[in-house]
């Protein structure tokens, strides 16, 4: 059991009668890129939001490194090692690009809350230093003083993505990370988040995209009306006949 | 990332030079005697405090004026009870002040946007009736809390000395010694307030004010932030209504009215909600116009334009003078609308433009304008030339072709 490091356990989530989620199980392994697919109303998102404390479940709980998440605030949530990027970009759109990736980085350096009031934001020469290397690396080096809400969305997905690498999560949550994105973003967007799978970080990936979820993921569960109908190595998702009737269709693999 | 320290350190000294220099360059325009400009630094102490909040986080609250009055009530009773130096009146008054907004700050932020308005709104509203009604043992009801000759001055008593109106170590509050002490502490508030503005606590409180949501998940606990703004703004406002009772003391529930709230409000969104010099420059404004426009009669404006031929001078006089003296009000509503559509970012957006410092980003509404301030380093520069969609990698385009050749 140690080297689970999310633990789904029999998780319910009902809104006003509607099972978004009935009796989910889940285990996300340390290291490992674990895809979530299904079609649009399966509960991707509202399972993504109950692991972050934005929803609580109707019954059972989560476990993130043995610790219970279930009813917890989100930003101590965030602060014990759980990084997410939304479907649409949540960045600070009036601050600059960098400005956003140094607001994360001290969240991380001093908590969630902490009374800097006789220091100078932009003399954090080490914060400074690292946000600009983060941001070249994430091909964003040209952005560094621009508006945040300037950019393009894709962009904006990269300044999200920069910001939660900063946090040194556990456990990185992307939900959509290429939806709207032209083929050859994607396609750069894919390599980006090889290589954080290469670091060894543990990702759960929200995913459309089958191109995006064959090349990234090492296991597959499959979500359809809230719940789990398959789970398992990419191989035997797609020989699933389950999953071909509820999801993949006649779409082409 | 410009380091802007030493433009920081610019900007203070030319303020710190205008305060000295106010008498003089307040005279052309007949402002220049010490109890207005007296005025003009209280009120800009109160409103760059509702700056940190209002400007910084984007929380409007309407109830400040309950911190100005509660202020002046603490400093009223430390000339009574202590001493009529105004030191200890002044850091009574920030603490006390300081309680009540922990305590109404705490209730109110529960909530945001117009919900929390009006939370600040009725706690404003509840202050200011009780002080009429169970507090006036404390407050002294209408009749107002004054200083007088048989106050014990326990302090006072114990080190025999005898003065009877408040002082600054034996400097008098009236006159321009008085003038002088306000600026100084005004100098010093704003000394602060660019300090918070240059904070990683100032930058947090920015960042509540873009993306509530994005704090929680990239680790901050907004709550204990907005509520530490909550309270420095009330302690300047504590402060304000310090110097307010140690220049007139005299404290009176109707410091506390709505209106009082209302009128900060206005000062900020008219200099510039969110940027330095705004709430100084507003608040310099509206009192201009209450104190010197409001006195400016229809005979001193049929002087002042004898130059119009005969034919049309009763004419203009007339319809200019709705605007003027009892109709001051009209002419800044009119202001007040102009600045608000044509300048969402305040006057000192106005000021941008004129020198053309920077481009401000655009403004959407008052609830959003414009974070920067004079020297602020943010804005949208040329782009470059190959701004837009970064082309993928190599490695990613070869990869994408063989994956549609194989399909």
């Amino acid at each position: 059991m140690n080297n689970i490091v999310l633990h789904i356990d029999h998780v319910h989530k009902t809104f006003a009668g509607l099972h978004a989620l009935a009796d989910v199980n889940l285990d996300i392994r340390q290291g490992e890129t674990h895809a979530i697919i299904g079609p649009n109303g399966a509960g991707k998102s509202t399972l993504l939001n109950v692991c972050v404390g934005r929803l609580e479940p109707t019954q059972g709980k989560v476990l993130f490194d043995g610790v219970e998440l279930t009813g917890r605030h989100p930003h101590e949530i965030c602060q014990l090692g759980v990084a997410r990027v939304f479907q649409t970009p949540e960045i600070f759109g009036d601050l600059t690009v960098i400005e956003n990736v140094m607001m994360s980085m001290l969240a991380r350096r001093d908590g969630a809350f902490s009374l800097h009031l006789f220091s100078r934001f932009d003399a954090q020469h080490e914060i400074v230093s690292t946000a600009e290397k983060v941001l070249t690396d994430l091909g964003l080096g040209y952005h560094f003083n621009h508006l945040a809400s300037a950019l393009s969305r894709g962009d904006k997905r990269r300044l999200e993505l920069a910001m939660c690498l900063t946090q040194k999560p556990k456990l990185l949550l992307l939900d959509e990370p290429t939806a709207g994105m032209a083929r050859a973003d994607t396609n750069a967007t894919v390599d980006l988040l090889k290589k954080i799978k290469q670091s060894g970080m543990t990702i759960v990936i929200i995913e459309h995209d089958m191109h995006v979820v064959f090349s990234l993921a090492d296991r597959i569960t499959v979500l359809a009306n809230g719940r789990v109908i398959a789970q398992g190595a990419p191989e035997e998702i797609k020989g699933n006949p389950k999953v071909i009737e509820a999801y993949l269709g006649d779409e082409e693999l | 990332m410009r380091n802007t320290k030493v433009r920081d350190v610019i900007l203070l000294g030319c303020f710190a030079v205008a305060a000295v220099a106010a008498p003089l360059l307040a005279a052309p325009f007949g402002a220049g005697y010490p109890d207005l400009l007296v005025k003009f630094a209280i009120f800009g102490i109160f409103a760059v405090g509702f700056n940190i909040l209002f400007g910084l986080t984007g929380y409007l609250s309407f109830g400040h004026a309950v911190f100005l009055g509660v202020g002046s009530y603490a400093a009223v009773w430390s000339f009574k009870l202590v001493s009529v130096n105004i030191l200890p009146a002044v850091i009574g008054a920030i603490l006390v002040s300081g309680l009540f907004a922990l305590a109404i700050g705490y209730v109110s932020l529960r909530r945001s946007g117009i919900y929390f308005s009006i939370l600040t709104l009725a706690f404003a509203q509840m202050c200011y009736n009780l002080a009429y009604s169970v507090l006036t043992p404390i407050t002294n009801g209408e009749t107002g809390l004054r200083v007088l000759r048989d106050d014990p001055r326990y302090l006072d008593s114990a080190v025999g000395v005898l003065g009877q109106s408040p002082s600054l170590f034996g400097l008098p509050m009236t006159g321009w010694t008085g003038y002088y002490v306000c600026a100084a502490v005004l100098v010093v508030a704003f000394a602060f307030s660019v300090a918070i503005f240059r904070s990683p606590f100032g930058m947090t409180l920015r960042a509540i004010k873009t993306n509530q949501n994005r704090m929680g998940y990239t680790g901050f606990n907004s709550r204990p932030y907005l509520l530490t703004a909550f309270v420095i703004s009330g302690m300047y406002a504590g402060l304000a209504g310090s110097l307010m009772a140690a220049t007139d003391p005299l404290a009176g529930a109707e410091r506390m009215q709505w209106t009082a709230s209302g009128e900060v409000v206005l000062m900020t969104i008219l200099g510039g909600a969110g940027t330095l010099l705004g709430p100084v420059l507003g608040s310099g404004v509206i009192k201009y116009f209450e104190n010197i426009f409001s006195a400016y009669n229809e005979a001193q404006l049929g002087t002042t334009l004898s130059f119009l031929p005969e034919s049309i001078h009763d004419g203009v006089v007339k319809t200019l003078s709705l605007f003027v003296g009892e109709g001051w009000q009209l002419t800044l509503g009119l202001l007040f609308m102009v600045v608000v559509i044509f300048l969402p970012g305040g006057i000192m957006e106005g000021v941008m433009r004129v020198f053309r410092v920077k481009h401000t980003p655009p403004v959407k509404s008052l609830g959003d304008s414009a974070q920067r301030d004079i020297v602020g380093e943010s804005v949208i520069e040329e782009m470059p030339a190959d701004y837009g969609a970064h082309p993928a990698p190599e490695k990613a385009l070869a990869e994408a072709k063989i994956g549609t050749t194989a399909q």
